[in-house]
């Protein structure tokens, strides 16, 4: 019987994991094939960060992703501090949950309706309006877990002993959140970063707001290339690495 | 400090972006559901007509609708007898290494949509890895339609959904207080029986959240419909797509993410007045 879990908790790793093994393999493939192996080789990595569509793709969606992270940080720690304070609401809850499980494609053409509708230029800037939707609710979600443990008494004491509300939160209550807040923010980051629909309706005419993800989906339409094999590498690496980091800084992370 | 007001004020900032950019954004797709689409795309406000929604549940489109459904309970079906002994086997693990497994099961969940469904692109088309493999070993001539077809979509949605999953089982695992099977064992049922008896019934819970979760997420799913299934199999969310920037008919989109999001609204609440329901018993 534990043979069998074993065995079958294998595979399943295996089903998760050899896809991306594969791509990583192959965008070192010389070959540019995937069923052939033609040596070693990095060149589909400096004709990829050569192409300047990718390089003012991936600008862009830095651009996106840190303004729209910083925030939803702001926004969603406040939301968050606020909440468990508040009385409970479902209302509230159901507010919050939302932009975590609302179809991409229905907030998308939501928001393209909106903006259409009021006469709003889109742009960068109506991406990361955009993005801070879902991005609120990931960072609340994430301070929400550590504020579950977060002894109250604390700020008392420190409002008892004189200090003003600005000064409790700067230097008591902000330092002992701050791991949930950090996390919270790589999270946001990372799934700004990752995003493609909101983005792709959000963005407007034209190809000044493409971002990276509008960018390789453009690239997958066209048929697989050796080149869309070094971006996945580069960009699950980079996830990669955000995921370990902000796992260092919070074990309260959804999903870890 | 006014410890009433104080929570509304760190409060209304989130919730104001949210209102202004989710809240008001869905309540205008719901109103353009009773208006006609213009001559020229866009909305006709002058008339008022309940054609869409009898357009939406005309065969030709019902059956999209339904296709969508039985796709993304397949998906749910399939993730979840996956899932579920794999969440089973990291229960049972260590603490140590419960830690090390569910942070390698989770992890894929975290990296990009479209690249992880991309992946799938190369080891099923023609040429890809898959059909090399079995050209290669003898056990078919030529290359098998792998990609573009309901058989790849399933795949995508069972691989990007697993992971949570995963998740959703193993909390309601952990929270099992383990004296149960072991009363159960000791008073002579088999570990079949206490697992049918006790163990699963006890974690319906996760895996309802877990179901709800994927199938949810695979209802509305618009990328791994598109890539995967190449243009052959149409879900709602590619429908929802089409009306707005291919047939720039957004009365009708509206429609249909309107009645997706009902439909969201009905699993959702019927998910949490049955959990509801679970724990006042158990109490």
């Amino acid at each position: 019987m534990t043979r069998w879990l074993k065995l079958h908790l294998g595979a399943v790793f295996a089903f998760l994991y050899i896809p991306i093994a594969v791509l990583m393999v192959l965008s070192f493939n010389k070959a540019g094939l995937p069923t052939a192996w033609g040596g070693f080789s990095t060149e589909w990595y400096g004709k990829l960060l050569a192409n300047p569509k990718i390089q003012s793709a991936a600008w862009n969606s830095l651009t996106v992703a840190v303004i729209s992270t910083l925030l939803a940080t702001a926004l969603g720690t406040l939301l968050a501090l606020g909440t468990e304070r508040a009385k409970p609401s479902s209302l509230r809850e159901a507010l919050l949950f939302a932009p975590m499980i609302i179809p991409d494609i229905v907030l998308a053409i939501a928001l393209l309706s909106f903006f259409t509708l009021i006469k709003f230029t889109l742009g960068l800037h109506s991406i990361i309006m955009a993005h801070v939707v879902f991005n609120i609710a990931f960072v609340c979600a994430v301070v929400r877990a550590r504020l579950k443990s977060f002894d109250w008494s604390l700020v008392e004491v420190s409002r008892d002993l004189g200090a003003s509300a600005q000064q409790t939160f700067w230097r008591v209550t902000l330092p002992l959140i701050l791991p949930a807040v950090i996390a919270g923010a790589l999270l946001a980051f990372t799934l700004s970063v990752d995003e493609f629909i909101i983005a792709y309706f959000t963005a407007g005419a034209g190809q000044s707001s493409t971002t990276l993800p509008m960018q390789i989906y453009a690239m997958i339409r066209f048929g697989v290339t050796p080149e869309i094999n070094a971006m996945a590498t580069l960009i699950m690496g980079f996830s990669f690495l955000i995921v370990l980091v902000a796992q260092r800084f919070n074990r309260g992370i959804p999903g870890s | 400090m006014n410890a009433n007001r104080s929570p509304w004020l760190l409060m209304a900032p989130g919730l104001l972006w949210l209102v202004a950019l989710m809240v008001v954004p869905c309540l205008l797709i719901f109103s353009l559901t009773i208006f006609e689409r213009g001559t020229y795309g866009g909305i006709d406000w002058h008339i008022i007509t309940a054609e869409n929604f009898r357009r939406a549940f005309d065969p030709l489109y019902a059956v999209i609708l339904w296709d969508s459904a039985r796709i993304a309970g397949l998906a749910t079906l399939i993730a979840l007898l996956i899932g579920y002994p794999a969440a089973y086997a990291i229960a049972k693990a260590s603490p140590r290494w419960q830690t090390v497994l569910l942070f390698l099961a989770i992890l894929p969940f975290w990296t990009n949509y479209l690249i992880r469904t991309y992946a799938w692109i190369v080891l099923l088309n023609p040429a890809g890895l898959i059909n090399g493999l079995l050209q290669w070993l003898g056990l078919t001539a030529g290359p098998i339609p792998l990609l573009y077809n309901e058989f790849a979509v399933v795949l995508g949605l069972v691989y990007n959904y697993t992971p949570f999953v995963i998740l959703a089982i193993y909390s309601a695992l952990q929270r099992l207080d383990p004296s149960y099977a072991e009363a159960s064992r000791d008073l002579g049922a088999s570990a079949a029986t206490t697992f049918w008896r006790i163990t699963l019934p006890l974690t319906a819970a996760g895996v309802a959240a877990g179901a709800v979760f994927v199938f949810v997420l695979s209802i509305g799913n618009f990328l791994t419909p598109d890539l995967l299934g190449g243009g052959k199999v149409q879900m709602v969310g590619n429908l929802i797509y089409d009306q707005f920037l291919t047939a720039r008919d957004w009365p009708f989109g509206a429609t249909l993410s309107s009645l997706l999001i009902g439909l969201m609204m009905i699993i959702l609440f019927a998910q949490a007045l049955a959990t509801r329901r679970a724990y006042g018993e158990g109490r």
